[in-house]
């Protein structure tokens, strides 16, 4: 029986710029060739619902990595704190979160015991993220849980965030899994539709998911808007989507 | 949904954190996930000392929309009345 022991805390990892910020590594231990999965959390923080994930997916085989994108804003804060700092700071740049998300993929490749490939995943502003960093960096895999604001009218653009994220689509570099709420109002369906359609013009390698009666952050546990039914099929989609294109 | 919504005003105050009084010098509204309240949705007031100051030097606060919209109905009519308006300071 292959072993289920895993190894879980607090580590820095290296920023493309060369600074250092919190994350969270979770991996697999007695067990070498895993696939691995930078974790992206989600605007209330870098929080325990978040960390539980990279356990999860440790658990599962993965080597997972939480940076934590609001660590500048508040170096050792809690959760709560930090998010309240980097949302008092305008939010976090869309540059400066690749720079985290590259830095976190170094890190993984750099676990003697993984085989090299990284994927992504995010939730909710994290979904976004995700997206972004699909379409910027070399990764083999990306997850977008009900990202928000990937379709963006230009009012919706700021100094930090200056491209809508669906105008990168052209430029996506690895398959992508999409999982919705059809009751979420951002995606709303028409913003899924769209990314489908884009993803489509763009021939990407891509697998969407809607589900009915589900809403935004339905993956979420101990909230109002987790949703069983969507979360179990969910990880089963994420589970054959990351087997296929990052384990072995 | 997650909202990118969010307003940041500069403002002259003190609140009661965990570590006793403090100057406030924003206050952040925003509606979005709240971390606590068990709504998927709140008005989240974030009253900070701001600047360089420890970031858990806050009072944080999460409200329904509803409650939200009375508190500041309740905040305006207060500023509006009589007696307050008489001491010239608004």
């Amino acid at each position: 029986m292959a072993s289920d022991r895993i190894e879980a805390g607090t580590t820095t990892v290296t920023s493309r710029k060369g600074d250092e910020i919190e994350a969270y590594h979770a991996r697999p231990i007695e067990t070498t060739g895993y696939g691995s999965v930078v974790v992206i959390h989600h605007m209330p923080g870098y929080d325990s619902s978040t960390k539980e994930i990279a356990r999860r997916l440790a658990s599962h085989g993965y080597g997972a990595v939480v940076p934590n994108l609001f660590h500048r804003y508040a170096p050792g804060a809690s959760a709560g704190d930090g998010a309240a700092a980097a949302r008092a700071a305008g939010g976090v740049p869309d540059a400066q979160c690749l720079d985290d998300v590259a830095g976190a993929m170094a890190f993984l490749k750099d676990q003697a015991a993984a085989n090299g490939k990284v994927g992504v995943i995010g939730y909710c502003s994290g979904g976004r993220q995700s997206y972004l960093s699909a379409c910027n960096l070399d990764l083999d895999a990306a997850v977008v849980c009900y990202g928000g604001g990937v379709v963006a009218s230009p009012e919706q653009l700021t100094p930090g965030r200056p491209v809508a994220v669906i105008d990168m689509t052209k430029d996506l570099r690895c398959p992508m899994l999409g999982l919705f709420g059809s009751e979420d109002a951002n995606p709303s369906p028409e913003h899924v539709a769209r990314m489908e359609a884009e993803l489509t013009t763009h021939a990407k390698t891509f697998e969407f998911h809607s589900y009915e009666g589900a809403g935004h952050a339905f993956f979420w546990v101990e909230r109002p808007s987790y949703n069983a039914e969507a979360s179990r099929d969910g990880w089963v989609q994420i589970w054959n989507f990351y087997d296929k294109y990052l384990a072995g | 949904m997650c909202t990118y919504l969010t307003s940041t005003e500069k403002v002259v105050g003190t609140g009661l954190g965990a570590h006793g009084w403090f100057a406030i010098q924003e206050a952040v509204v925003y509606f979005d996930h709240p971390q606590e309240a068990l709504v998927e949705h709140a008005l989240c007031l974030d009253f900070r000392a701001g600047g360089p100051a420890d970031p858990s030097q806050r009072v944080a606060v999460e409200l329904d929309a509803h409650s939200a919209r009375r508190l500041a109905e309740s905040i305006l009519a207060t500023l509006a009345h009589d007696e307050v308006k008489a001491l010239g300071v608004d």
